[in-house]
């Protein structure tokens, strides 16, 4: 894998690509900021989020053995996976025990970022991808680029190949005759795909929220793919960052509220499921949950970095981010990209490889996903502090040089962030009064002011030559 | 035991230290909860936001159920439908004789379900701000595979059971039952950002909205 410079400026060059992202990013953004305007207590929605969080965070192990004691008692298995291997060997084994060979997945970030397909793959089981995105990401051999719309890179001609080529390979064939109208396509994913939940016997999957307080897992999503993988297998194996327990049944009414607007920039995404162990007669006979680490103790150990965690996988950052628009997700080496895979990737997997010490610097700091984050993680402060962490000289060369490949031609983005860095000045580096928001800012900073925007440092300097 | 039990031990031991002298967090919520809104706004605006995400909606006074109901499956052209246990009898009084209605008992196969033309059913809790349904498994909405395979769902509900916003929902369920919140029907935008309905769940949601 490239650091970031050289994968971003590949992807820069990509014209098809960069359309795709910019129409993507840009339609998506509309709608949020259309339904985040119909609340008028947004503001108070997202510091309930983030207090809730950081909350939690605080009192994770009190938290974890909550959960653990709950969904025990309603019927399902809890284990522990220090790290990926971990992880995949718990599920794996899981899977063998059932005596099957192939498994439905709905859509996990966390499973990906273990290569959990790859090892159960090694172990001779199958792991069908049932979400459309991932659907078309795994026929085609691909990686996602977007949390939320992971195959945006690929356009419609594109996919109808890609099933006509590929779908034969996996079941059931693409249809003969395909077009390339969204109907189609997505009927003939409908047809190729039902077979196998009708037939399949585990299912894996990840999970938004889990509620310690009673043992509740929750999954959002939009196909009903996710409804079909926790309904209609005899197994559930769910597979879940430690990171995304909340306290009580009551958090959900504020993170239902900020996670569908904030991500798709609907009201509400078309289903979201919850489930509690197992209910005799519905659903799975058998349930387990695997918790996670895999460095997410790492990011937790860091004063700065931990708010990161706090991260309920909206990709409201993404849209807004200027480096994510050109650069296309691909670039960013991980699972998780954008501006949170920035502050992310490199805590979780450290910063050894140049990949991972150039993430840091893959922003301009302008601030965007700062504003629009529901859970308030201050993205541009985690980047400088993990910069002065990464091995300096080479990384931030190399990205200086990448740099003015991708703002080569970006007027607009001067712009943007002049407008961004003078409205900073009005923040206060202490959030006033007393209270949580105090509370927080006595022991850190709000964002420091870029004493000059990027790119007016960038025109004086010519890129640092000077 | 198993490996597991160290991980679990070695995990709880990092967290304990990473967090040592974070500081305490003070939950507020200083956001809108316990709203109260008059029936006809609550339905009206439910409705609204319901067929915000294209799904077919009715307002009905109790009286004229049945040959909504009736209505609703002979344009769609049901002949196999599911009829989950506790549903009122009322409601499918006036549908046609030739509609075969099956019963979930004993349980029917996910194949099955794959062959009837569509399900109807009662639900727990509504949003009017989000135009949202949740289905708890309770009386007359049956298993929650009832509700997902059959390409067509037909869903009543009483005003009494239209809340206001998310909030008032969520304290109103109880979190032991699986829930399924439905905000229209199934749909994906992974092609280009292109709306399409139905990809695995129904590709059509009706709501009947009982008035009285
Ligand atoms: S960092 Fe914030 S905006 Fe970005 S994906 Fe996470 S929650 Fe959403």
């Amino acid at each position: 894998m490239p650091a970031f410079p050289r994968s971003s400026a590949r992807a820069a060059a990509d014209s098809q690509l960069r359309f795709n992202l910019r129409k993507a990013t840009h339609t998506i953004r509309g709608k949020r900021a259309n339904v985040v305007a119909e609340l008028p207590d947004w503001l108070e929605l997202r510091a309930a989020g983030k207090a809730i969080k950081d909350h939690t965070l605080r009192n994770l192990d009190r938290y974890l053995i909550q959960l653990e004691r709950a969904v025990t008692e309603a019927g399902g298995h809890v284990h522990w996976a220090a790290d990926a291997d971990e992880a995949n060997r718990i599920v794996t084994d899981l899977v063998k025990a059932t005596g099957e060979t192939s498994v439905v997945k709905v859509k996990s970030m966390a499973t990906q970022e273990i290569g959990l397909n790859e090892a159960l793959h090694e172990a001779g089981i199958t792991a069908y991808e049932t979400d459309l995105a991932e659907l078309i990401v795994q026929l085609g051999d691909d990686r996602p680029s977007h949390i939320l719309v992971p195959a945006i890179h690929r356009n419609r001609a594109e996919i109808r190949e890609i099933f006509l080529d590929h779908m034969g390979e996996w079941g059931r064939p693409a249809p003969d005759g395909l077009g390339d109208d969204p109907r189609a396509l997505a009927e003939a994913a409908r047809l190729h795909l039902r077979e196998r939940f009708l037939t399949t016997k585990v299912a894996i999957s990840g999970a938004n929220f889990m509620v310690a307080e009673t043992g509740t897992l929750v999954v959002l999503e939009s196909e009903g793919n996710g409804r079909m993988c926790l309904t209609l297998p005899e197994t559930l194996i769910s597979v879940v960052g430690i990171e995304k327990v909340v306290p009580t049944w009551r958090d959900l009414e504020v993170f239902l509220q900020l996670l569908p607007r904030s991500s798709t920039g609907e009201r509400m995404n078309p289903y979201t499921s919850t489930w509690t162990g197992v209910t005799p007669g519905d659903g799975p006979r058998e349930f387990h949950l695997v918790l996670l680490d895999n460095g997410r103790t790492d990011v937790l150990a860091d004063e700065v970095g931990r708010q990161a965690l706090r991260c309920i996988r909206c990709s409201a950052c993404l849209n807004v981010c200027p480096v994510y628009e050109r650069a296309g997700g691909h670039a960013y080496g991980s699972v998780y990209p954008g501006p949170i895979g920035a502050i992310l990737t490199p805590q979780l997997r450290g910063m050894d490889t140049p990949l991972d010490a150039s993430l840091p610097y893959a922003s301009s700091l302008c601030g965007a996903c700062y504003d629009v984050c529901p859970v308030a993680i201050d993205i541009p402060t985690v980047l400088v502090h993990l910069r002065a962490r990464a091995p300096h000289e080479p990384a931030e060369r190399a990205v200086m040089r990448a740099a003015s490949w991708l703002l080569a031609r970006a007027n607009r983005f001067g712009a943007v962030q002049r407008l961004a860095s003078r409205l900073r000045r009005l923040i206060p580096r202490r959030a006033p009064g007393p209270g949580p928001l105090a509370a927080w800012t006595d022991t850190r900073d709000i964002p420091p002011i870029p004493a000059e925007p990027f790119r007016d440092w960038w025109d004086r300097t010519e890129g640092g030559a000077r | 035991m198993t490996p597991a039990t160290g991980s679990r031990e070695r995990i709880l031991a990092r967290i304990r230290a990473a967090v040592a002298v974070a500081p305490e967090q003070r939950i507020r919520r200083a956001y809108r909860t316990g709203a109260r809104m008059p029936r006809e706004t609550l339905i009206e605006l439910f409705a609204e936001r319901v067929r915000d995400y294209r799904a077919i909606v009715h307002t009905v006074a109790a009286d004229d159920v049945p040959g909504t109901v009736a209505d609703a499956l002979a344009r769609r052209g049901v002949r196999r439908l599911v009829v989950p246990a506790g549903l009122p009898g009322t409601w499918l009084a006036r549908a046609d004789a030739e509609v075969e209605r099956l019963a979930d008992d004993p349980p029917l196969s996910a194949a099955e379900l794959d062959r009837t033309d569509g399900v109807i059913s009662a639900c727990a809790v509504a949003i009017a701000e989000t135009g949202t349904i949740v289905l708890d498994a309770g009386p007359g909405q049956g298993r929650r595979a009832l509700t997902l395979v059959p390409d067509y769902h037909l869903c009543l509900v009483r005003a009494e059971q239209i809340v206001p916003r998310v909030p008032e929902a969520v304290a109103r369920l109880d979190p032991r039952r699986p829930l399924t919140w439905i905000s229209g029907p199934s749909a994906t935008s992974d092609i280009e950002l292109n709306r399409v309905e139905g990809v695995h769940g129904p590709r059509t949601l009706e709501v009947v909205i009982i008035t009285d």
